[in-house]
């Protein structure tokens, strides 16, 4: 980590991002990733949030601007974790399988996989299901295994793509007690895209709120509220203030449209 | 309770059904032939037939085994040129694009009309696995093709995302997605070789040479021998059940684990 430098770990200075049918998913993106914080991405559907994770992932190329790494964090091989919208596994892999696969693809050998799979899978509360199939595992489980999938690298930057989006709500706000302490536990830097004012307030402690497409951002609202935050946090009137504060802000992001 | 019972009587049900009316068939084939006097020549009993049957197994097994060999032979040829095709295909557009309407030309071509040609620039044994291969490529080359193309896009973003090399996202994505398709090609694809493999013996078999089922069933014809013709030709029909269920069997037990198709469903 190079929290001592104060060096953000990714740094987008004027990103654009214009698609091959010429649609504009970004215009004029700045954003500093700083190391160790939660940040979320707020924004409406098709507002580019999810473009702009992927250009941070290395996984497409900006069409403007800049993608500094100026905290020594490269892109590829290890040092990023992704989770997608859906759990994105092989289902011609167990459970092991599908969490060691990062392993596998960056060559490291058994001895020191099998460990490292078992800790991510622990730390997800599957360590009992290594050899299931991921059909017959539910929608909550299959996006544990993700999220392990994403952890078992130890990676320094964790981006999540509106990762339980398509989960009930019990079961998302299971997944994002279980989110933030694995945060906590391992100091990771987390981007994390939503369209849930609700999600970003309760785990981040700062929410960039972009505008409709393209998309660029809006306001940055630093959610001063201590961690550990439990169950208890969703009552409180901190955390509804801090919700009619962003609400207010995404509506005032999407009247930008019509100006 | 009721509806267990339920269960067992379908179960009971699709095993007895089809076994009832494969004897009311042959029952009623025995009587068309005892009370119309048909003449073995025309068209023989089902008894006579078992009876050629046992009585020619000596010469008929021997076509079995030849034209066995043949399919086993283009079936296996054509699995590893159509999955080593398909792979080439997919990793370079140049050699698709060049080698493709080849392929596609070989497919639609009767391979009735090229039979005759093989048999010329070939040794016998070697037109007729040709002729089998041709066929049965074609369906495994196309649906491995289909399933090295429908990998799942964000799976191709994390192999990537770890920078994985073209033989890691082969060996670890695409080749195991692929296997559902692959599988069910080659169950087209054994059919399908025996077929071919009929065609060329046929083709060969006018010529004067070959000793497989489908050049008894030609010699049988010009001889009037129809008894051992329809024994035969029984053994071809076996035969080709027998290799649909095998292939069957063997996917089935290489998806079992993970693929829709092979998992019974929830209810």
């Amino acid at each position: 980590m190079t929290s001592e430098t104060g060096e953000p770990i990714v740094s987008l200075r004027a990103v654009g991002k214009t698609f091959a049918n010429g649609v504009a998913a970004l215009h004029g993106l700045d954003l500093a990733v700083q190391p160790g914080e939660f940040l979320s991405l707020l924004g409406p559907s098709g507002c580019g949030k999810s473009t702009a994770l992927k250009l941070i992932a290395g996984l497409a190329a900006p069409s403007a601007g800049t993608i500094a790494w100026p905290g020594g964090v490269a892109p590829g091989r290890s040092d990023i974790g992704f989770v997608f919208q859906e759990p994105t596994l092989m289902a011609w892999a167990t459970v092991f399988g599908n969490v060691r696969l990062p392993l596998t693809l960056t060559g490291v050998p058994d001895d020191k996989a099998a460990p490292a799979v078992m800790q991510a899978l622990d730390r997800v509360g599957l360590a009992e299901f290594t050899h299931v199939y991921p059909r017959a595992l539910s929608g909550g489980m299959r996006m544990r295994v993700s999220l392990a999938r994403a952890l078992v690298t130890q990676p320094k930057l964790l981006l999540m793509d509106e990762p339980f989006a398509a989960l009930d709500e019990i079961t998302r706000f299971k997944l994002n007690d279980d989110l933030l302490a694995a945060w906590q536990a391992l100091g990771k830097t987390v981007v994390f895209v939503t369209h849930s004012v609700f999600e970003s307030v309760y785990l981040s402690n700062r929410i960039v709120v972009m505008t409709p497409r393209p998309g660029r951002v809006f306001a940055e609202i630093p959610i001063e509220a201590p961690y550990p935050r439990d169950p208890s946090f969703r009552t409180s009137a901190e955390y509804a203030h801090f919700c009619r504060l962003t609400s207010d802000a995404l509506a005032r992001a999407m009247g930008e449209v019509a100006a | 309770m009721s509806e267990r019972n339920g269960e067992r009587r379908e179960r009971a049900l699709r095993i007895l059904l089809p076994g009832v009316m494969l004897a009311l068939t042959i029952v009623a084939w025995d009587l068309v032939v005892r009370l119309n006097q048909i003449p073995p020549f025309v068209l023989p009993g089902p008894g006579l037939v078992m009876s050629t049957l046992i009585a020619d197994w000596t010469v008929l097994s021997q076509s079995l085994a030849v034209t066995l060999l043949t399919t086993f032979e283009g079936l296996a040829l054509a699995v590893i040129g159509g999955v080593g095709l398909a792979v080439l295909f997919n990793q370079s557009r140049v050699l698709e694009y060049a080698l493709y309407p080849y392929a596609v030309i070989l497919q639609v071509t009767p391979i009735v009309a090229i039979a005759p040609l093989l048999l010329i620039y070939l040794p016998q044994p070697a037109a007729v696995l040709a002729c089998a291969w041709i066929v049965a490529f074609f369906p495994v080359l196309a649906n491995t093709t289909l399933g090295l193309n429908s990998v799942d896009h964000n799976l191709v973003s994390l192999f990537e995302l770890y920078g994985a090399s073209r033989w890691q996202v082969l060996r670890h994505l695409k080749l195991p997605a692929a296997l559902p398709h692959v599988l069910g090609g080659i169950r087209i694809a054994g059919g399908l070789s025996l077929i071919g493999a009929v065609v060329a013996e046929i083709a060969a078999g006018t010529a004067g040479a070959g000793s497989g089922l489908a050049y008894r069933i030609v010699e049988s014809g010009y001889r009037l021998n129809i008894p051992r013709l329809f024994a035969a030709l029984l053994l071809l029909s076996v035969s080709g059940i027998v290799i649909f269920f095998l292939l069957s069997l063997v996917s089935h037990l290489a998806l079992r684990h993970w693929h829709e198709s092979a998992v019974a469903r929830d209810t």
